[in-house]
C-alpha cells in the first residue's frame, strides 16, 4: 500500500517527535525506525528528513549535538525538548480527533487498527 | 566495483549537493554520513558497492529536490550577509578605524565651513579646497588599515601638503575659469593619492593597479547608494520639520549634508573592502549591461554625424560632452576588462566592446576635424586647453585599445595585453590632471 504524499507530510512531524520521545537518535536510525514501524508502507525520500529535523530544531522542539559514530564519523544526534514533548501531546490530540471522526464513519475497528 | 570508485562517486555526489549553497558543509557531512551508513547496510546484505551506492543515492532523493527543500528551511543562506566581524582581528580593526576616520572627515568639513564664514575672508576657496578636507583622510585611513610603511606615508603626506600650498598661493581671479578648473581636477589628483595609499605605496604592478581600478568602480556604486539613502533621509526630515520648525530645515541641511557626504566617502571605502568576497562586483555587471547599449548608441551617432556633417564652430561645451562620452566608453572598457577571465580567449563581448570603442573614436575624430576646420580665429584659454588635452589623451588611449582589442579578437595578443595598456596609462592621467592643476593656471595668468 502506498500512502498519499500529503498524508505522509502531515504525519512527518508527530512521527519524528514520537520516535525521538523514545530516546535520542540520529537521522539514519530515525528513518530505519520509520520503515520498521510502517512495514515499509510509508515511503519517505530520505533526504527530506534533515530539513524537517532542522525546522523542528528552529522551532525548539528538538536539540542537537554532534557525536561520533562507531565508525568514527561525525554524527548529529537529535533529542526531544520539553517544548517538543508538549507539541507531541498536542499533535497526538489532533490525530486522536481525526481518528475518532473517521472511525465514527468507518466503524470502531478502524480506530483500534490505526492506534 | 572497487572501494575507490565508490569513494569517488560519493565525492562527486557531495560536490553536487554543495553547489546550490542552500546545503552547507555540516549538512553535507550529515547527509554523507547517512549515505555511507545506507551503503554499508546494503552491502552487508550482499549488494556490490556500486549497486549499494545507486540505491542509497536514490533513497536519499534527487539532488535538486533536496537542495530546494533545504533552501526553504534555510532561505537566509542564499543571501550572503555582511556579518559584523567578531573574531577576525584585522577586520575589526578596519571597522574601528573606519568609524574614527569617518567622524574625522565629518568634523573637518564643518571646521572648513566655519573658517569660510569668518568675516573678511574670501569664501570661494572652500569649494576649491573642499576635497583637501576629505580625500586625504581616506588616504590616511588606508595608510593605517593597510599598514603602509612610514616613509611612504610621509612622502604621500608631503605631496598633499605641497599641493595644498601651491594651489592656495596662486593669485587666482575670483570665480575665474582657473579656479573652476582646479576645483574639478583637484579631487582627481587626490583620488590618485588615495590610490597610492590603497596600494600601500606599491604602484609598480599592473595587477595591483587593476585592484585600485576595481576599488574605484565599486566605491562609486556604494557611495551612490549611500547618497540615495541620505537623500531620502534628508527629504523626509524636511517634510517632518516643515510644519513645526520650517526655519530649522536650512540649518539641518548645512550640518548634516556636508558631514554626511564626507563620512560616507570613508564608509563606502570600508564597505567595498569588507564586502569584496561576499558580494559579486557590481561595476562589471553594470558594464555588461551597458556596453552593448552604448555600442548601439555610438554606432548610430557616428552614422548620423557622418551623413549629416557637423555645422558647429569650436565649442567648448560640445567638446566637454565628448570628453564625458569618451570617459564613459573608457569606463566600459576598463570594467569589462576587470571582470574578464584572463585565460579565456576572445568572445562576443570583446567584439561588442571593439565596435563601441571604434565608433567612439570615429565620432570623436569627426568632431575634432570639423571643429578645427572652422577654427578660424579661436584663441586658447585655460578651459579650452583642459578640454582639448583630455580629449586627446582619451582618444590616444581608446585608439590603442581598439587596435589591441582587434588583435585580441583575431587571436594575436592575450587579454592581459589590454589590461597592461590600461594600467600602464594611469600615470598619463595623473600627469595630465597635475598639469591642469599646477601648470595651466600660471600659463593663463590665473584668469
Amino acid at each position: 500500500m502506498n500512502i498519499d504524499k500529503d498524508l505522509v507530510a502531515a504525519m512527518a512531524t508527530p512521527l519524528v517527535l514520537a520516535i525521538l520521545a523514545e530516546g535520542a537518535s540520529y537521522g539514519y536510525a530515525i528513518l530505519k525506525r520509520v520503515r520498521e514501524l510502517s512495514g515499509g508502507d510509508v515511503e519517505w525520500t530520505d533526504g527530506m528528513l534533515y530539513p524537517l529535523l532542522h525546522r523542528l530544531e528552529r522551532l525548539g522542539y528538538v536539540s542537537t549535538e554532534w557525536g561520533v559514530s562507531p565508525e568514527g564519523r561525525r554524527r548529529r544526534n537529535y533529542e526531544i525538548t520539553e517544548a517538543g514533548v508538549a507539541q507531541l501531546a498536542e499533535q497526538r490530540k489532533q490525530w486522536a480527533t481525526a481518528n475518532r471522526t473517521l472511525g465514527g464513519l468507518w466503524g470502531t475497528n478502524f480506530a483500534v487498527a490505526g492506534a | 566495483m572497487s572501494e575507490q570508485q565508490v569513494e569517488a562517486q560519493i565525492d562527486v555526489w557531495r560536490a553536487a549537493i554543495l553547489k546550490g549553497r542552500a546545503v552547507n558543509d555540516t549538512d553535507a557531512d550529515e547527509l554523507e554520513g547517512h549515505l555511507r551508513e545506507q551503503i554499508s547496510d546494503l552491502e552487508s546484505v550482499g549488494l556490490s558497492g556500486d549497486e549499494a551506492f545507486l540505491i542509497a543515492v536514490r533513497r536519499l532523493g534527487q539532488v535538486d529536490v533536496i537542495s530546494s527543500e533545504y533552501a526553504q528551511e534555510h532561505g537566509d543562506r542564499l543571501w550572503k550577509q555582511l556579518a559584523v566581524p567578531s573574531d577576525d582581528d584585522g577586520r575589526r580593526r578596519a571597522m574601528t578605524a573606519m568609524f574614527v576616520f569617518a567622524i574625522l572627515a565629518a568634523v573637518l568639513v564643518q571646521v572648513a565651513r566655519f573658517c569660510a564664514q569668518i568675516p573678511g575672508t574670501n569664501a570661494s576657496w572652500l569649494l576649491r579646497d573642499a576635497s583637501f578636507f576629505v580625500l586625504p583622510v581616506l588616504a590616511a585611513y588606508f595608510a593605517v588599515v593597510k599598514r603602509m610603511p612610514w616613509r611612504r606615508t610621509l612622502a604621500l603626506g608631503l605631496v598633499v601638503v605641497l599641493l595644498a600650498v601651491a594651489v592656495n598661493l596662486f593669485p587666482l581671479a575670483r570665480g575665474g575659469s582657473s579656479e573652476v578648473l582646479i576645483g574639478i581636477h583637484l579631487p582627481i589628483v587626490l583620488w590618485f593619492v588615495v590610490g597610492a595609499s590603497y596600494l600601500g605605496g606599491d604602484l609598480r604592478w599592473s595587477a595591483r593597479r587593476m585592484d585600485f581600478i576595481r576599488f574605484t568602480g565599486e566605491w562609486v556604486i556604494y557611495f551612490t547608494l549611500i547618497a540615495l539613502g541620505g537623500g531620502v533621509l534628508m527629504s523626509l526630515t524636511a517634510a517632518i520639520l516643515s510644519p513645526i520648525a520650517p526655519d530649522s530645515i536650512g540649518q539641518v541641511y548645512i550640518w548634516v549634508v556636508p558631514s554626511g557626504a564626507a563620512g560616507a566617502i570613508i564608509v563606502a571605502a570600508w564597505l567595498v573592502e569588507s564586502k569584496k568576497s561576499v558580494v559579486e562586483n557590481l561595476a562589471p555587471v553594470l558594464t555588461a549591461i551597458f556596453t552593448p547599449l552604448f555600442g548601439v548608441m555610438l554606432v548610430a551617432a557616428a552614422v548620423v554625424y557622418t551623413i549629416g556633417g557637423i555645422a558647429r564652430d569650436f565649442d567648448r561645451d560640445l567638446l566637454t560632452v565628448f570628453d564625458l562620452l569618451l570617459l564613459v566608453v573608457l569606463g566600459l572598457v576598463v570594467y569589462g576588462l576587470s571582470a574578464r577571465d584572463r585565460t579565456r580567449s576572445a568572445g562576443a563581448m570583446d567584439v561588442i566592446r571593439l565596435v563601441a570603442v571604434v565608433a567612439a573614436v570615429v565620432l570623436d575624430i569627426l568632431i575634432l576635424v570639423s571643429m578645427f576646420a572652422r577654427v578660424g580665429e579661436f584663441g586658447l584659454t585655460g578651459n579650452r586647453v583642459a578640454a582639448l588635452g583630455l580629449n586627446f589623451i582619451l582618444l590616444v588611449n581608446l585608439a590603442v585599445t581598439a587596435w589591441l582589442t582587434a588583435r585580441l579578437v583575431a587571436g594575436r595578443v592575450p587579454p592581459t595585453r589590454i589590461e597592461r595598456w590600461q594600467t600602464g596609462y594611469l600615470p598619463v592621467f595623473v600627469g595630465w590632471v597635475l598639469i591642469v592643476v599646477l601648470a595651466l593656471p600660471p600659463l593663463f595668468s590665473f584668469a
